[in-house]
């Protein structure tokens, strides 16, 4: 494709535009995290005191450490489980004619939109009565719940792709359908399972609703829930340092995992297959 | 090592509608028994019931003399070649074809030693370690095969196994199953709906319509001596040109002219079912025709003239299309057949359509009025009720079946003759150039 030197314009200003847009917000907390907490408030978007006296905070405060810990034992622990129930469910979806096969995959879709807000006092009472409040499992359960049916949804049409004779093949070669499933199949959904595993995981480390509710103590807090608790240097300050801190810690993860698996996700295994 | 029945064979799904309906079939040992048809007569249904990949509703499939109804695949001792290949695109060529192998539990020393040997037979060795994306159409189709033969199974079964490949490559990889099939002498079925693939890879064919069987005979068995209406025209490329015909004592007077039916013929028809019936439809084999100049001995046959609409050359001979003033003949069957090559969207004409194999050395042009010839001695007569074959055998007893004939008995294997013993040499028999794809 050639573009005229005017086109080549427009679209290099369009790119920057959408460049700056998401680009600004990620420096300015970057900034943010690095000035000192008399001039996080003086409105310049450089800082004028570099700082790295935010993040010593943070790790310092026994708050910020053990909510790491639960954000990451608790969301590996969620995802985990999701992707692993997820991918048996969409497995059947897409192999198997049964009867409600539509009404399960509508319904998993209405789970999806339904406002998740409204559920959060029901479940705080229940799990007061039964005493999941302020635990690892008291989260983890409602995120594999809230992530299932997304889940479900992506890895099911991952699995609709796959040849449905690779499966026949396996089955004549001698292959039991546990074999057939282990062996040829997931290895070939493979980029289907990371990709789920990814946003099923981003999903639950950005959760807030369910983590403030649910939690009250560094038992169970998440990052997202911890931060809103950070107590300032002294009562007159405000944390501002440490959650701009906070924010770009909790980020490194998950652009870790994704720059990880990009080339995963990307891929197409299923090439060469079946001709065509 | 097997061979395989089906014993009244049946599939029947949830909406009532049969795609195999009482089928019985006997596969001897080592015999390489095609299925034809064209599509959706259920002849890949019929195979993957054998595979076990599709229950069996009703009948009885034996392996090696083992009901097997309710085994699963793994448990048959069966290898399949599928129509897309079905490769795993995760393994290495290797892999593939030892995966069977690996899944019985087998050492990895002599799971090499089988997968070199299976690489060898098929010129693999130089890509054991690639995957199939990286190979070529007939290398993918040649690992397909190897990962059949690496196990040594009771019985192959292939499905569509080369309409995957362009023209040329599959003519290569005909004349290479046979050879594979040939060295192990395993029991084959193979599904095509190609009639060229049929005539020249099988010992014997089974021809399907509908889900059921049609015939059941050698290839040359199948040409020369056609059940019905439906096995004549699907068997033959071009396929038997068909006229309406009135029989009247000895001789038949057709569209094209008045023949007197030669003795053996009248033998056979009196020995066939129609009894003394006149309306028949008359099917004649395009090779039975000629250019009337280069015929010397024209009393076997009648001479006539037409107007050759379209001329085509093979370089070893001519296809000559013309057309013959005359009631179209019209049958269930023929209109199925032409359905499935596509002819239905064709404009109809006025009259008959035929075609003519002619000698390369003929003068005949392009729009000229010709005088043809053609020989009586292979006329084809069928019912228009029922399109059976009204011509009985006298030579060998009882091998025309009905299409739902008892079980067919198990015959052992015989090579294809090109051209049996009773026909002359001017002008015999030609079954069709193995490349002329359908």
């Amino acid at each position: 494709m050639r573009h005229t030197p005017r086109q080549r314009l427009g679209w290099s200003g369009a790119f920057l535009i959408i460049a700056v847009c998401s680009l600004v917000p990620v420096l300015w907390i970057i900034f943010l995290s690095l000035k000192t907490p008399a001039t996080a408030t003086d409105g310049s978007f450089i800082p004028h005191a570099w700082t790295l006296s935010n993040y010593s905070d943070i790790f310092n405060e026994g708050i910020f450490t053990s909510a790491l810990r639960n954000s990451i034992g608790i969301a590996l622990i969620a995802t985990a489980l999701a992707v692993v129930f997820a991918s048996a469910a969409a497995y059947a979806i897409a192999r198997l004619n049964f009867p409600g096969k539509q009404l399960i995959l509508s319904v998993s879709l209405a789970v999806v939109v339904f406002p998740q807000v409204s559920l959060v006092g029901p479940l705080y009472n229940l799990w007061r009565t039964i005493g999941l409040y302020d635990t690892w499992p008291g989260l983890i359960i409602p995120y594999m719940t809230f992530a299932l049916p997304l889940s479900i949804f992506v890895l099911s049409s991952f699995f609709r792709e796959i040849p449905w004779e690779l499966e026949q093949a396996a089955q004549i070669d001698g292959a039991t359908p546990f074999q057939a499933f282990r062996k040829v199949i997931a290895p070939l959904a493979t980029p289907g399972i990371v990709t789920t595993f990814i946003i099923v995981f981003i999903i639950c480390w950005n959760d807030f609703i369910f983590a403030i509710s649910l939690t009250s103590t560094t038992r169970a807090e998440t990052v997202p829930a911890a931060i809103a608790q950070f107590p300032g240097a002294s009562q007159f300050t405000q944390p501002i340092g440490d959650i701009a801190a906070a924010a770009v810690v909790v980020t490194i993860p998950v652009m870790i995992l994704v720059l990880l698996f990009q080339r995963r996700i990307v891929s197409g295994l299923t090439a060469g297959a079946v001709k065509g | 090592m097997a061979e395989i029945v089906l014993e009244h064979v049946t599939k029947r799904y949830g909406d009532g509608y049969e795609a195999v309906k009482d089928m019985n079939l006997d596969v001897a040992d080592g015999e390489f028994m095609i299925l034809v048809g064209p599509s959706g007569c259920g002849k890949s249904t019929a195979l993957r019931m054998v595979a076990g990949l599709e229950d069996i509703t009703d009948g009885e499939l034996k392996i090696g003399g083992k009901v097997v109804n309710d085994r699963a695949p793994k448990d048959r001792d069966i290898a399949m070649v599928f129509q897309n290949y079905a490769l795993y695109p995760h393994m290495t060529v290797a892999e593939n074809m030892g995966f069977a192998l690996k899944l019985a539990k087998t050492p990895q020393q002599e799971i090499d030693q089988k997968v070199n040997d299976a690489a060898q037979i098929l010129d693999l060795q130089e890509h054991l370690n690639r995957k199939p994306a990286n190979l070529s159409g007939g290398q993918r189709q040649r690992v397909a095969m190897g990962r059949a033969i690496v196990r040594n199974p009771s019985a192959f079964l292939m499905d569509e196994p080369l309409s995957n490949l362009d023209a040329k490559l599959r003519v290569q990889m005909r004349a290479e199953i046979s050879r594979i099939q040939q060295r192990f002498e395993t029991t084959t079925i193979y599904v095509t709906h190609d009639q060229t693939e049929a005539l020249t890879l099988g010992d014997r064919i089974a021809v399907m319509r509908a889900g059921a069987l049609q015939q059941v005979g050698s290839p040359n068995e199948l040409y020369t001596r056609p059940n019905n209406l439906f096995v004549a025209g699907f068997i033959g490329s071009p396929s038997m040109n068909f006229l309406p015909g009135e029989i009247d004592g000895d001789q038949v007077k057709l569209p094209i002219g008045t023949v007197r039916i030669p003795d053996t013929l009248r033998q056979r028809l009196q020995a066939g079912p129609g009894g003394g019936r006149s309306g028949v439809i008359v099917g004649l084999r395009p090779e039975d025709f000629e250019d009337a100049s280069l015929v010397s001995d024209r009393d076997r046959g009648i001479a006539f003239t037409a107007k050759i609409d379209v001329l085509e050359s093979m370089g070893s001979e001519f296809y000559a299309y013309f057309t013959v003033e005359s009631e179209r003949v019209s049958s269930q069957e023929l209109e199925e057949l032409a359905h499935d090559a596509g002819a239905a969207d064709l404009p109809t004409q006025e009259g008959s359509q035929l075609v003519a194999r002619l000698d390369a050395a003929s003068q005949v042009r392009q729009g000229q009025e010709t005088e043809l010839w053609f020989k009586s001695e292979h006329l084809h007569m069928f019912d228009p009720e029922t399109g059976k074959s009204l011509l009985g055998s006298t030579d060998r007893g009882g091998r025309t079946s009905a299409p739902a004939a008892p079980p067919q008995t198990a015959q052992s294997p015989q090579p294809a003759e090109p051209t049996s013993g009773t026909q002359q040499q001017s002008g015999g028999t030609k079954l069709p150039p193995p490349d002329t794809a359908r």
